[in-house]
C-alpha cells in the first residue's frame, strides 16, 4: 500500500513529506551549511563553487542560483531549511513569500494588514473562488 | 511536589524577535502584537514559575535531516541561541533543568512515550521568542526552559490525539517530581499561516477562532482532527497547532482563561496568545 496523500489536491502547496525529504536532502543540507558565517562568506564569495560541492541536481542548482523558491520547494527543498539561504541574503520570510506568489511585496504586505489571503476559493485545486 | 500551575500558547513568529532585536517594537505595526502580551509580562512576574516547559519546533536549526525525532526532550544545563543564517539573537543563554528533564523523560517514556533524549542542541526562534514575548528584554531568563522539540516540519507530525496524550504524561511526569516546583506548560506556534508557495499568506481568522474556543471547553473532541484539515483550513505551517494540544493535555478538562488574544498580521502569521489556569 503507497502512503496516503491526502493533501495533493491543496493549491499552491506542497507538503514536505517523505519523498519530498528523500528528493531533496542535499538541496535542504546544503541550506544548512549557510548557518556558519565562514560558509555564508565562501557562499557569498563564488555561489557556483561552493555549490560544486553539494551532490545536488543540475536542476536544484539552478533553482537555488536563480533564487527561484517555488522551484526549489518543487525539487525537495522545505521552507524552513531554505530559509538559511534567504537569511544569508539579508531577506525576511515575507519578501521570499511575496516572491512566491508572484507579487511585489508592497502588496502581498498590503493584503496581510487587510487579513492574510482568504481560504475561500483556496481549499481545493480548481475550487471556484 | 512539583506542580503545574498554569498553561500559556503563543505563537512565535521569527519577525517579533527581529522586531525587538532591532529596537522596532515601539512602531505601530509590532505595537498592535506586543500589546497583546502587556497582560501576561505583568502576571508573569507574579506567578514567577521555576520551570517551564516549552513545547515547540524546531526549525530546521538543531536538527538537519539526517535525524528528525518527532518528539525530543532537552536534557542539558544550558542551550545556546542557534545561528539561523543571520547570527544567533542576541538573548540571554537559555538555562535548563536537567534533573526534572531526566525525571520527565524517564517517566514519560515508561508511559509509552518515546521521546528522544537531547544533551546538546541550539535553540533557534520557535524557543526563544515566546521567551521575549513573555519576559522582554532581560539580561538573564528569569525561568529555567525544558525545550520540548516536537517535528511538525516533515510530514506528518504526531497526531493531535497523540500531543493531547503526551500533555497527559508531561504532568503525570511533573507530578511525581519530589521537589516544590512552580512549573508551567507553553504551546507556541501558529495560528493560521502557510509560508510557502503560490498559498503563501493564508489566514483564517474563523476558523482559528473557533480552534481557540475548542481548545478551552472540548479539548479531547479538538485533539481528534485530522491534519487536512489544519493543512487546508489553516495553512501548511497552520499545522504547528497540534503543540497546544500538549499544553492544554497537561491541564485540567476544565479551565479558567485569564487572558485571550488574536491579531493578524505579525509578518505572514495570526498571532494567537492563551493564559490558562486549572479551575480552582
Amino acid at each position: 500500500m503507497s502512503l496516503e496523500r491526502p493533501y495533493l489536491d491543496v493549491p499552491g502547496t506542497t507538503i514536505f513529506d517523505a519523498d519530498q525529504a528523500r528528493r531533496g536532502y542535499h538541496l535542504n543540507q546544503f541550506c544548512l551549511s549557510l548557518m556558519k558565517s565562514a560558509n555564508r562568506e565562501r557562499f557569498r564569495a563564488d555561489e557556483r563553487a561552493y555549490l560544486a560541492d553539494w551532490p545536488i541536481t543540475e536542476a536544484q542548482r539552478n533553482a537555488v542560483l536563480d533564487r527561484d523558491y517555488n522551484r526549489m520547494i518543487a525539487l525537495g527543498g522545505n521552507i524552513y531549511f531554505l530559509a538559511k539561504l534567504f537569511s544569508t541574503d539579508g531577506q525576511s520570510f515575507q519578501h521570499v513569500a511575496a516572491l512566491m506568489t508572484g507579487m511585489s511585496q508592497e502588496a502581498y504586505a498590503a493584503m496581510m494588514l487587510a487579513g492574510g489571503r482568504s481560504p475561500d476559493g483556496n481549499r481545493y485545486v480548481g475550487e471556484k473562488k | 511536589m512539583a506542580r503545574i500551575s498554569a498553561g500559556v500558547t503563543t505563537s512565535h513568529v521569527p519577525a517579533i524577535g527581529a522586531a525587538l532585536d532591532n529596537g522596532k517594537a515601539d512602531q505601530p505595526y509590532w505595537q498592535k502584537v506586543f500589546s497583546g502580551y502587556e497582560f501576561a509580562k505583568r502576571w508573569i512576574a507574579e506567578q514567577r514559575p521555576d520551570v517551564v516547559l516549552l513545547v515547540y519546533n524546531d526549525h530546521a536549526s538543531a536538527f538537519s535531516l539526517d535525524i528528525v525525532p518527532t518528539f525530543a526532550i532537552g536534557c542539558a544545563e544550558r542551550f545556546q541561541p542557534a545561528d539561523e543564517g543571520w547570527g544567533p539573537r542576541p538573548v540571554p543563554v537559555v538555562e535548563g533543568h536537567p534533573e526534572l528533564a531526566s525525571h520527565i523523560a524517564q517517566s514519560v517514556i515508561q508511559q509509552d512515550f518515546d521521546l528522544t533524549i537531547v544533551h546538546r542542541m541550539d535553540v533557534d526562534h520557535g524557543l526563544t521568542v515566546p521567551l521575549s514575548l513573555m519576559f522582554g528584554q532581560p539580561a538573564a531568563w528569569p525561568v529555567r526552559v525544558i525545550p520540548i522539540a516536537v517535528n511538525v516540519v516533515l510530514y506528518p507530525p504526531p497526531s493531535g490525539r497523540r500531543c493531547f496524550a503526551l500533555g497527559q504524561a508531561l504532568r503525570r511526569a511533573v507530578e511525581s517530581f519530589d521537589a516544590d516546583l512552580n512549573v508551567q506548560v507553553w504551546g507556541t506556534g501558529g495560528m493560521s499561516h502557510q509560508l510557502q508557495g503560490p498559498r503563501a499568506g493564508l489566514i483564517n481568522r474563523e476558523w482559528d477562532n473557533r480552534w481557540l474556543d475548542r481548545l478551552i471547553t472540548d479539548p479531547e473532541a479538538l485533539a481528534a482532527m485530522p491534519h487536512i484539515e489544519y493543512v487546508r483550513e489553516a495553512g501548511s505551517e497552520g499545522i504547528e497547532l497540534v503543540m497546544w494540544l500538549i499544553m492544554r493535555g497537561a491541564l485540567d478538562p476544565r479551565v479558567r482563561v485569564l487572558h485571550r488574544f488574536y491579531h493578524v498580521p505579525a509578518s505572514n502569521t495570526a498571532v494567537g496568545h492563551l493564559i490558562l489556569e486549572n479551575e480552582p
